[in-house]
């Protein structure tokens, strides 16, 4: 058994041995030296990878479901693009643990293995190279954050778990219909029906261009949903409103990240020509999910709404990256995935230890607690500003480089895209500065939260790491992205129909006309 | 000494570094202060160690490069942090780290009381570093580090007494303003990337060389860029940051606001010459923009009565004076200026603090007279200061202001320096008035209870050291046609030399022998209006009240031209209105989620109906199952 195999059972088989576990101390140990082992793991992985290739790599491939025409097998792998989320999942699944660790106090035991079972799904859904056993993973998720929203969640938890799980399984009935599609058709031209990926990427670009077209929107529709691209984003803020704050960390850490990771390997990867055709009414709805997010989420009065529509922001960028196709974009979407995942999640982890020490979300509940709880505003500072997008720190590397991307695509033909996106700098500003200094700033406005406390040491375990990476990222950021580069560069320039970037001169003498319209 | 480069910047990062770690658990607060200060001295001596070895060499030899490490490479994107400390740059790092280094001095006398002091210095040292970031990368990406991370230290010293709802308020304006010319930064960027293929300062201006003058997309690089310039040097549109900004405390003022970070856009321009220079259309819009800001903000300046808030305008309007030189090619001018500038200026600033920190807070000049012999060295500093700005000969301000109004007259047009010119009358008004409001006078305040005390020796000498500057600083520059040898131009040729005759050349020079008359009458100017800041503000003493009866000009003077108003009710209300009730409250909640609800009732009461047919009565069944044979048999037996 491979070493992705272990990364996958290890929190599969902790999830089981927790029916075991009674006791509400002892299970979340456990769950936090499971997840500390696949995190090991995942480094191990990682140590084992070759970051120069851009093949898949640390591959398995078990047989499952086969006959004379029928092969659906357990294949897994990985490239950088995969690796670098399956290293992000297993880190932040242990920082969110030590972060919310006495958040919760109702049945203890069944959250640690749902976290779990969370876990190996995302884990699963990252690794997988066969399209049926990632449908597997992708739904495997629904379930774990069904029940954290609705057993753990707010008042509202209900509507909003059920929200979440029908919006996203509408959208994956299209996927699983273009998966059994793209089966069929693979048998018609090898008489197998298989869901291999390596297999169907050969037949896909040869089927007719409608065909793709069809395959590519049923795709493309269930990962905008999880992405979320506007218009589609109205199950989010509700779930991460009513979700626990373990829950939150996740789902904006991880598993948005999963609609944008399948963007690339599934829609880029299998229907270049779809894609390319298709690529401006994408890059147009995450422009504007750039700046209506932006927008909307200026004028929230609750904290975790407005992060929630930040990440409708976040994510436009990352679509917009996606859908340049070029070396910037792709590389910039992946970074700003990670970079994402931290500091999003980080602000959602703060605000949750804020939140267990006075119980609202409203923003005009407090006021001035800089004063108060000066460490906290320090390490919230940090986080709002890499949110920001400040040069130096990690949002800034894969905000820029996907508005770079953009710009220079030869795809999308228009700088409109990348000029209308770059507002969102200015917006991100205006609601982010302004949340922190309604939150933070100012006179104390409540007696009341005169009396909250400072973080503690346990949390500040928790976000240290937290913001090494993102000074890390921020000023190292090619540490990161070597990982992915190669198999990145080796899609984009064959999407972009180039084997290498053009040269200086050849731009500039087509700059004039075909640039400036 | 090419070796200790990187302790320029590395010297403040680490000062910045402990203190933020580590300052709150000084025992002896003032070990904050000393650390950050040594820090920025230890980057100045090294500077001055760095111009000296360049003074040494050829021209062309006098750059030099140095690679820190690698930052982003991805496609096009392909930067270092590596610097490029050539002729212009030096300049910029000397009076940063020089400058800095005296408000640093300064400081630790000025905010010895505040709860804040180590937090200021780990602020004060991340903004040195940040500043040379941008002045000493060699491409443009590295310099937006810099540029983004001054705005950042900006927003935390602007916000520093956080506790006050308007420095908050303020705080946030500056960073979000900033944040509008940053965008025209990022597009500049991108059209770079698409056009040239590189970030490089070297090789985007080689390549820039290589299109015609004019071409369009020089144009638009060159407005983006120069976007980004009016928010960073507060120009029109952008500037309505600057005057908030002063809620900081005074050095800041004086650091921040006044010498270093708000000229970073001349810098920028500067270090761009070439691209300025092939874009004729942008450097006629420069010179517009900045006379207009020289002309409005020192009519703002006028009546103002907080101290800080008359030198903030003034600031505005000098920086306008920069640009007008940039905007007619005399680049060497815009940055001469940019020199003199911050001695004098810093020095006025640093002033005002010491005359605060007398007042016990009090910054209303309307309260203050008569202060001239309770601060004699804050008094000779600001007044020497105060004749720098106004162009009097032979202080600093005469020698740079002058070159730019000739060339603007010379390159440009006679309106451009007749508008400057009544920008520099209103200049030697302004602050005459301001010196004999605080300084001449009967005392308008209780001297008995609170004696204004003079300042101690870590304030004193910077005051100090920056008069003598504002003083002799002009000698770098006299202009050959007064027997001078242009030092400075000689100096910077190599960088600037080449824009400078790109643009010459297409701008045309006119007005051959007028430089002596128009110098003179620029001089007659400055004495006219501290004629008639003399006459009311010293022969007898002119307060508000008196004031007011100009009426509309004072009204219109006094309340900034109404600009905060206007941008309120034309762009943050209307934004705010559509977001939160046409965006937010019907688009999300009311279509899409009305959609989405409404799909889901659609099938809720779809299947509710559906149900009714399952009603677990066998006979119903039957019925239904005698009522599907007869169709089907219907079906096979008509077709």
């Amino acid at each position: 058994m491979g070493v992705l195999s272990v990364l996958i059972l290890i929190p599969l088989l902790s999830a089981a041995l927790l029916h075991f576990v009674k006791n509400d101390n002892a299970a979340k140990l456990f769950t936090l030296a499971s997840t500390l082992v696949t995190f090991g793991v995942s480094l191990f992985a990682y140590m084992q990878f070759d970051s120069t290739s851009a093949s898949f790599q640390l591959k398995e491939n078990y047989e499952w479901i086969s006959g004379h025409n029928i092969s659906i097998n357990y294949i897994v792998g990985v490239d950088g693009m995969s690796l670098l989320l399956v290293l992000l999942t297993t880190f932040l699944t242990v920082i969110a643990l030590i972060g919310t660790w006495n958040s919760q106090s109702k049945q203890i035991p069944s959250l640690m293995a749902l976290i779990l079972l969370l876990q190996a799904g995302m884990i699963g859904v990252f690794c997988s190279l066969d399209l049926f056993l990632f449908y597997i993973f992708w739904e495997l998720i629904l379930i774990p954050m069904y029940f954290i929203i609705g057993i753990w969640g707010g008042k509202r938890r209900m509507y909003a778990s059920v929200k979440f799980f029908i919006y996203t399984l509408a959208g994956s009935l299209f996927m699983l219909v273009a998966i059994i599609w793209l089966g069929l058709e693979a048998a018609k031209v090898t008489g197998v029906f298989t869901t291999d990926l390596m297999k169907l990427l050969a037949v896909s670009r040869s089927l007719p261009l409608d065909t793709q077209n069809y395959l590519f929107w049923a795709f493309a529709i269930s990962f905008a949903i999880k992405v979320p691209l506007f218009p589609l984003h109205t199950w989010l803020p509700d779930a991460h409103v009513e979700a626990p704050t373990i829950g939150s960390v996740l789902l904006a850490g991880v598993l948005l990240k999963m609609g944008t990771y399948g963007l690339i390997r599934f829609n880029l990867g299998l229907f270049p020509q779809a894609s390319i055709s298709n690529a401006s009414i994408f890059s147009a709805l995450a422009v504007i999910g750039i700046i209506y997010g932006a927008l909307v989420a200026m004028v929230q009065t609750d904290i975790k709404k407005l992060i929630a529509y930040s990440s409708v922001t976040h994510m436009g960028f990352i679509v917009l990256g996606i859908f340049s196709m070029t070396r910037e974009g792709l590389q910039g979407a992946t970074i700003q995935m990670v970079s994402h995942g931290i500091s999003t999640g980080m602000l959602f982890m703060m605000f949750g230890m804020m939140y267990e020490r006075k119980h609202t979300r409203e923003i005009s509940e407090y006021g001035g607690i800089a004063k108060i709880t000066p460490l906290f505003a320090v390490f919230f500072a940090i986080a709002m500003l890499s949110s920001v997008g400040l040069p130096g720190l990690n949002g800034f590397v894969g905000e820029y480089l996907t508005l770079m991307g953009a710009f220079q695509s030869p795809i999308l033909h228009s700088w409109w895209y990348s000029i209308l996106g770059s507002t969102g700098v200015i917006l991100a500003a205006v609601y982010l500065l302004w949340m922190y200094q309604r939150f933070m700033l100012g006179p104390v406005t409540h007696e009341s939260n005169r009396s909250l406390k400072d973080l503690s040491v346990r949390e500040i375990v928790s976000l240290v790491p937290l913001v090494i990476f993102m000074i890390w990222i921020g000023i190292r950021p090619m540490n990161f992205m070597n990982i992915p580069a190669a198999s990145l560069n080796a899609l984009s320039d064959s999407l972009t129909g180039k084997t290498e970037q053009p040269k200086q001169s050849e731009y500039q003498m087509m700059s004039p006309k075909v640039i400036v319209k | 000494m090419k070796e200790l480069i990187p302790y320029i910047t590395l010297a403040p990062l680490a000062g910045f570094a402990i203190n933020g770690l580590f300052g709150w658990r000084f025992k002896n607060k003032q070990i904050a202060g000393v650390i950050a200060t040594l820090a920025v001295t230890v980057s100045f001596v090294i500077a001055c160690g760095l111009f000296a070895e360049m003074m040494s060499a050829q021209p062309e030899h006098r750059a030099v490069h140095y690679k820190m490490m690698d930052w982003i490479s991805v496609g096009n994107v392909n930067v270092g942090i590596s610097y490029l400390i050539d002729q212009l740059s030096i300049i910029f790092i000397l009076v940063i780290t020089g400058v800095g280094a005296l408000i640093h001095l300064y400081s630790m006398g000025y905010m010895k009381e505040d709860p804040g002091y180590a937090r200021f210095f780990t602020y004060l040292n991340l903004f040195i570093v940040m500043m040379l970031q941008l002045v000493m990368a060699d491409n443009y990406l590295l310099t937006f580090l810099g540029w983004e991370g001054v705005g950042l230290c900006s927003y935390l010293l602007v916000g520093f007494w956080y506790e006050e709802v308007k420095n908050g308020d303020a705080a946030k304006k500056a960073f979000i303003v900033n944040r509008v010319g940053d965008f025209g930064f990022l597009v500049a960027m991108g059209v770079m990337l698409a056009a040239f293929g590189t970030l490089n300062y070297a090789e985007v201006a080689s390549s820039a060389a290589g299109l015609a003058a004019g071409s369009s997309i020089l144009t638009v690089i060159t407005m983006m860029l120069f976007l980004g310039c009016t928010g960073k040097s507060a120009q029109i549109p952008l500037f309505i940051w600057l005057p908030d900004a002063m809620a900081g405390p005074t050095p800041v003022s004086a650091l921040i606001h006044a010498a270093t970070m708000v000229t970073s856009g001349i810098y920028l321009v500067a270090r761009s010459n070439i691209l300025f220079a092939l874009s004729p259309a942008t450097l006629t819009v420069i010179s517009i923009v900045a006379v207009c800001t020289a002309l409005l903000a020192a009519i703002m300046a006028l009546f103002q009565n907080d101290i800080k808030k008359v030198l903030a305008y003034s600031t505005i309007s000098q920086l306008g004076f920069m640009f007008l030189g940039l905007g007619v090619g005399a680049f060497t001018a815009g940055v001469f200026h940019v020199l003199t500038h911050a001695f004098f200026k810093a020095c006025l600033f640093l002033g005002s603090g010491a005359v605060i920190h007398a007042m016990h807070h009090e910054q209303d000049m309307q309260k203050m007279g008569g202060l001239k012999k309770y601060l004699p060295v804050t008094f000779w500093t600001f007044m020497i200061a105060t004749i720098a700005i106004s162009g009097i000969p032979p202080f600093a301000g005469f020698f740079s202001k002058d070159e730019i109004l000739w060339k603007a007259f010379s390159q440009g047009s006679p309106f451009l320096w007749a508008f400057g010119a009544i920008a520099a009358l209103m200049t030697a008004f302004y602050m005459f008035r301001t010196v004999y409001l605080t300084f001449f006078g009967k005392e308008r305040f209780d001297a008995h209870h609170h004696p204004p005390h003079e300042v101690g020796a870590s304030m004193s000498i910077p005051l100090i050291v920056l008069a003598v500057l504002s003083m002799a600083a002009g000698l770098l520059g006299v202009p050959e046609i007064l027997g001078g040898s242009e030092k400075l131009h000689h100096w910077l040729e190599p960088i600037l030399g080449r824009g400078e005759e790109i643009a010459a050349s297409s701008l045309g020079t006119h007005g051959e022998g007028l430089e002596i008359p128009l110098m003179i009458i620029s001089v007659v100017l400055a004495l006219i209006g501290i004629l008639i800041a003399t006459r009311y503000y010293k022969q007898r003493t002119t307060l508000v009240e008196k004031e007011r009866k100009l009426g509309g000009l004072y009204k219109l003077s006094f309340n900034k031209f109404y600009v905060d108003e206007i941008y309120d009710a034309t762009v943050v209300q209307p934004t705010y209105a559509v977001s939160d009730s046409f965006l937010y409250k019907i688009v999300d909640v009311k279509v899409i989620d009305g959609i989405v609800n409404g799909l889901a009732s659609t099938a809720g009461a779809l299947s509710s109906v559906l149900r009714k047919l399952q009603t677990g009565l066998v006979q119903n069944y039957a019925v239904m199952i005698v009522i599907g044979i007869v169709v089907l048999i219907g079906y096979v037996l008509i077709f």
